[in-house]
């Protein structure tokens, strides 16, 4: 659990993940035979195989959304844009960061008792917001925060209850934290574990690494919408708290393999981990890049279930990720004891666990 | 040509679940092909060695559009989400045929105050169980199911679910068996996954890394009452694609498919699709570009389970075809 | 480049229609033009036309690309009254277009009107509406038969040129996106003709930018170059426009900041202006960009990109307008970067850690 707090408070907005790349670089080096950087940023970490030709391709990115400076008004408040899907309806009233020195700031706009009347029951846009750190001049901000700065949101790190955890960023740094739990392990095929940039911009970092690493196989880790609250449909939920890790039927990006996805359900019930369904076929991520790279490649992706996904505020239950990490190392070792459960699902045939 | 149109547009092939289309498909092209594989995404690929000059890539998708259940309720309803274009209104009293030969109604909630606000999250599938247990004896959550629409022959005309894109298929068949001794390496690729954003394709493509590539599609048609204008209409003879959404075809392949049009004297028209693409989107993009072209086939109510196409543009679009890569 | 020079080139290219997806006819004219400073120069199957210098080391590649391809229509059906109906090639703001002077590329040119029903017909209601494309139509003044036998199904049309020279420096026209960054191309290519460098430089002007960033990707994949620089337009500042999102006619080049834009690369490129006295602007771009970048970035096993814009006013209409001393100081600023590109910084970020391996994608 220190691993993933350490990950969430780190700020990364895509484009901007060298501080997660460089912890994560540090932390995995005593365990993986070679790590390198790609063009755009991707870590790409590779552990050889005892004995097999076979490439299995670990996936979860860096990168959070957040926001970018674009411009100052005469008062020295900071203009700004954000980068990755942020539902501006979270923004108003939110503590942010800018920049490496982490300089505080928060978002605001017109205070309630000054609203006029049409204003009160409206939401505002980003235009209409701005994020203040107290400059008192167009110069002061500019030098603190210079145009293309990055900001992240505050969030601090925290348990809530016995099960669960409160944090910003846990979409992915909860992938990246299993990512590097299971490259502990040792495997008969070659690894490689891709923390990917930008894909909450376009899936940007997966389409590079799936390129050059050239997979068999590829499973994506991610975190995922949890939308088991009142006021909403119980066929809409999505995935539930505590229900363990969901395995993605059909997303907007991508159709999984499903002779693996049924391999991973299998197995699963077999090692008695409790896992779920996600159950809407909304949102996408690195998996629909990797599967269509090259001469194509077999995909399957499993997701931590995460309350308020892209907020500030996002809550996790600590058993959906320990079953995950288990989940993922169970398939591996599987994978690699039994070599012939990896060619069938490469030739296509349902694997009997 | 219905017979075979028939027995395709029957078959089981929903996005991402193509399996039953595709051994359909290579048992009717068993013994005309050099070689028949399967890629990692599914695309089955059959190759007609010629004399080397050029690899030419026919691509036709095998996919069709489709529902995937997603949650049952206690009262046995399974609630569903959509694969592919499909349109909540067109899918209204609609059956459906899991793969295991389940059908079901699909309906929605009538108490919806205003039924411009209808979409597929206020509708759901009746097979007429009392219960979830029931339900769950014959439907689990990730099963896809395919609409109900049983080939029908009438004069020239065929009615059918899956016209979009069996025609294809069915025009890439006959085509692959009557080609003889071509001068270059046709590879005849069924793809999958073209429903959801010419997925299949885009693979395939990468693996042939062809010299140029012909796509057999359907395309709307312009003879409609009170339609979108288009100057395509059924009966007319197979379409040689201009553009669509996703692509402008290569002018030397639109020169090379209205040369042997005018060469053989079938009637064809040109297409222009304002709203619609096709696995030439995908394929001309692929590594180092690939000139691309199209041959479509008029097809009136695409994505509904009553698609309608003309056997003759069909059996013209094998000519066309045939001659095109026999260059 | 004088800035006379540059005036009158960017009249002759504006003139030279080349609507996206058929731009065919003017690759020649842009070959003549790279063949003036290139060592070598060709046409890909797609029309991209590929302009190289090579350095004095070899090794490393920058690719540098502007694409060529502007907005236009395309002819979709003949009425039985000879009036042509069309659709439109990339994207158009509906409200330029009623009254509007096009030229159809049929067997032979014609010229004709685009037209719509007068307004003393319309309701009120319907008056302020800007009108679907599929309500208007092209009058060429000549006879449905006369009309079937030059047009077809298919054919393209552009915009009818006109070029005017306005005050201080301002210049406009049709298609400045993005021909404007093509002459900028062409500096660049004179500058480094006077100055020594390293890297062998790929000069691309793509086609299809407006519709599928075909040539873009196409071009990227086969030169796999170890950098890019990509050059466009970016919206100029007018009274109406948020100044976060717009530059200033005049001020210089814009150079753009963002994630899927190469962070240490860019910094360098800002260096290279100030310390050479190149006026530039800075615009962020916090994902997409609207330009062929996006296609670069992810070519292969990614290719760190740099993007400099030049502003113009009134984007996809006929009259976009834009400073000509921004179009000599863009491909001035692009010479002077590329010259200061040696082989040592190929390698991006990796200065502490292991070389990048020969990317066998």
């Amino acid at each position: 659990m220190l691993v993933l707090k350490e990950l969430t408070v780190l700020n990364g907005v895509s484009g901007n993940e060298e501080a997660v790349r460089d912890y994560i670089k540090e932390k995995i080096s005593p365990y993986v035979d070679d790590i390198k950087v790609d063009p755009i940023g991707n870590l790409i970490a590779y552990k050889k195989g005892k004995s097999q030709d076979s490439v299995v391709m670990l996936a979860a990115h860096m990168d959070e959304v957040g926001f970018i400076v674009t411009g100052y008004n005469d008062m020295g408040m900071l203009k700004f844009e954000s980068i990755g899907g942020v539902d501006d309806r979270i923004l108003p009233g939110k503590p942010v960061t800018i920049g490496d020195k982490k300089i505080p700031g928060v978002i605001g706009a017109k205070a309630i008792h000054l609203q006029e009347r049409d204003e009160i029951g409206n939401v505002w846009k980003i235009k209409n917001m701005y994020i203040d750190i107290g400059a008192s001049s167009k110069e002061e901000a500019e030098k603190l925060a210079p145009l293309g700065e990055y900001i992240s949101f505050y969030g601090e790190f925290e348990e809530y209850g016995s099960n669960c955890i409160k944090a910003k960023a846990l979409d992915d740094r909860v992938g990246c934290a299993v990512l590097m739990e299971v490259l502990k392990g040792s495997y008969e095929f070659d690894l490689y574990a891709c923390f990917t940039v930008q894909e909450e911009i376009g899936l940007r970092g997966a389409e590079v690494a799936a390129n050059r690493v050239k997979p068999d196989i590829a499973i994506v880790i991610e975190g995922t919408t949890c939308s088991d609250v009142p006021e909403t449909e119980k066929h809409q939920y999505s995935t539930k708290l505590g229900k363990g890790p969901a395995i993605t039927l059909m997303d907007r990006g991508t159709y999984p393999d499903r002779k693996l996805v049924n391999y991973i359900y299998d197995l699963a019930r077999k090692n008695d981990i409790e896992v779920q369904f996600k159950q809407t076929a909304t949102g996408g991520n690195d998996s629909a890049k990797i599967q269509r790279s090259g001469k194509g490649v077999k995909v399957a992706v499993i997701s931590i279930p995460c309350r308020y996904i892209h907020s500030p505020a996002s809550i996790m239950n600590k058993n959906d990720f320990e079953n995950c990490k288990k989940l993922l190392s169970c398939i591996l070792n599987d994978l690699s004891n039994n070599p012939e459960n990896l060619n069938k699902i490469l030739k296509g045939d349902e694997v009997n666990v | 040509m219905f017979e075979l149109l028939a027995k395709l547009t029957n078959a089981f092939g929903v996005s991402g679940d193509e399996e039953i289309t595709k051994n359909t498909i290579a048992e009717e092209i068993k013994g005309y092909a050099d070689d028949i594989s399967v890629d990692a995404l599914g695309n089955l690929i059959a190759l007609k060695k010629g004399k080397g000059k050029k690899k030419i890539m026919v691509s036709t998708h095998m996919d069709e559009i489709g529902l995937m259940a997603t949650f049952i309720d206690d009262k046995g309803y399974i609630r569903f989400t959509n694969i592919g274009g499909v349109s909540p209104f067109c899918s209204i009293g609609q059956r459906v045929r899991f793969k295991n030969g389940t059908v079901g109604v699909v309906y929605y909630e009538e108490k919806l105050d205003d039924i411009k606000k209808l979409n597929l999250s206020k509708m759901y599938i009746d097979i007429g169980s009392v219960n979830r247990e029931e339900t769950e004896k014959h439907v689990k959550i990730g099963d896809t199911a395919c609409f109900c629409g049983d080939a029908v022959k009438q004069g020239d005309f065929a009615i059918s679910k899956a016209m979009d894109n069996r025609t294809g298929c069915a025009v890439a068949i006959e085509a692959l068996k009557e080609l003889k001794d071509p001068e270059n390496d046709i590879y005849f690729v069924f793809t999958v996954q073209e429903e959801l954003g010419l997925r299949g394709a885009k693979t395939a493509a990468y693996g042939i890394d062809p010299d140029i590539s012909i796509t057999i599609d359907v395309t709307s048609t312009g003879d409609k009452p009170e339609c979108n204008p288009m100057e395509v209409k059924l009966g007319a003879g197979p379409a040689i694609k201009i553009k669509d959404s996703s692509v402008v075809c290569h002018p030397e392949i639109r020169k090379l498919l209205e040369a042997s049009a005018k060469k053989l004297g079938i009637p064809y028209q040109l297409e222009i699709l304002n709203m619609g693409g096709t696995d030439a989107g995908a394929i001309h993009l692929t590594k180092g570009g690939v000139p691309s072209g199209a041959i479509s086939i008029p097809c009136r109510y695409i994505h509904t389970p009553a698609e309608m196409v003309s056997l003759k543009d069909m059996e013209n679009a094998v000519k066309l075809l045939v001659d095109a890569i026999s260059y | 480049m004088e800035l006379s020079k540059i005036t009158s080139i960017l009249k002759e290219l504006s003139s030279a229609d080349s609507v996206t997806g058929n731009e065919y006819n003017v690759s020649k004219i842009l070959e003549d033009h790279f063949k003036t400073f290139c060592d070598m120069v060709r046409v890909d199957k797609f029309g991209n036309v590929i302009g190289i210098k090579k350095g004095s080391e070899s090794g490393k590649k920058v690719m540098i690309t502007a694409h060529y391809d502007e907005i236009g229509f395309i002819v979709t059906s003949i009425d039985e009254d000879g009036f042509i109906r069309f659709s439109n090639m990339g994207g158009i703001d509906r409200k330029i277009l009623p009254a509007q002077e096009v030229i159809i590329y049929g067997k032979e040119k014609v010229y004709g009107v685009i037209g719509a029903k007068p307004p003393h017909l319309l309701n009120p209601e319907d008056t302020k509406k800007a009108i679907e494309i599929k309500d208007l139509f092209i009058d060429t003044g000549m006879s449905p038969e006369e009309v079937r036998q030059v047009i077809s199904i298919g054919d393209f049309i552009a915009f009818k040129p006109a070029f005017f020279e306005l005050q201080s420096g301002q210049v406009s026209s049709k298609s400045f996106d993005n021909k404007c960054s093509i002459v900028a191309m062409l500096v660049a290519m004179e500058e480094l003709s006077k100055i020594k460098h390293d890297c062998d430089v790929y000069f691309v002007a793509t086609v299809q930018e407006e519709i599928h960033l075909t040539g873009a990707t196409i071009a990227s994949y086969n030169i796999a170059p170890d950098l890019a620089i990509v050059l466009d337009v970016c919206g100029g500042t007018t009274p109406d426009t948020p100044k976060e999102k717009t530059a200033s006619c005049g001020k210089g080049p814009v150079i753009a900041k963002g994630p899927i834009l190469d962070k240490k690369f860019t910094e360098k490129l800002i260096q290279t202006a100030k310390d050479e006295n190149i006026p530039y602007q800075i615009l962020i771009e916090p994902s997409y960009t609207g330009t062929e970048a996006w296609a670069v970035q992810v070519s292969r096993c990614g290719i760190p990109t740099l993007l400099i814009s030049i502003p113009l006013k009134y984007m996809h209409t006929p009259v976009e307008t834009i400073n000509v001393n921004d179009v000599r100081n863009c491909g001035k600023l692009a010479a002077r970067f590329i010259t200061s590109f040696g082989n040592t910084d190929a390698n991006t970020d990796n200065k502490n850690e292991p070389k990048l391996e020969e990317c066998t994608c």
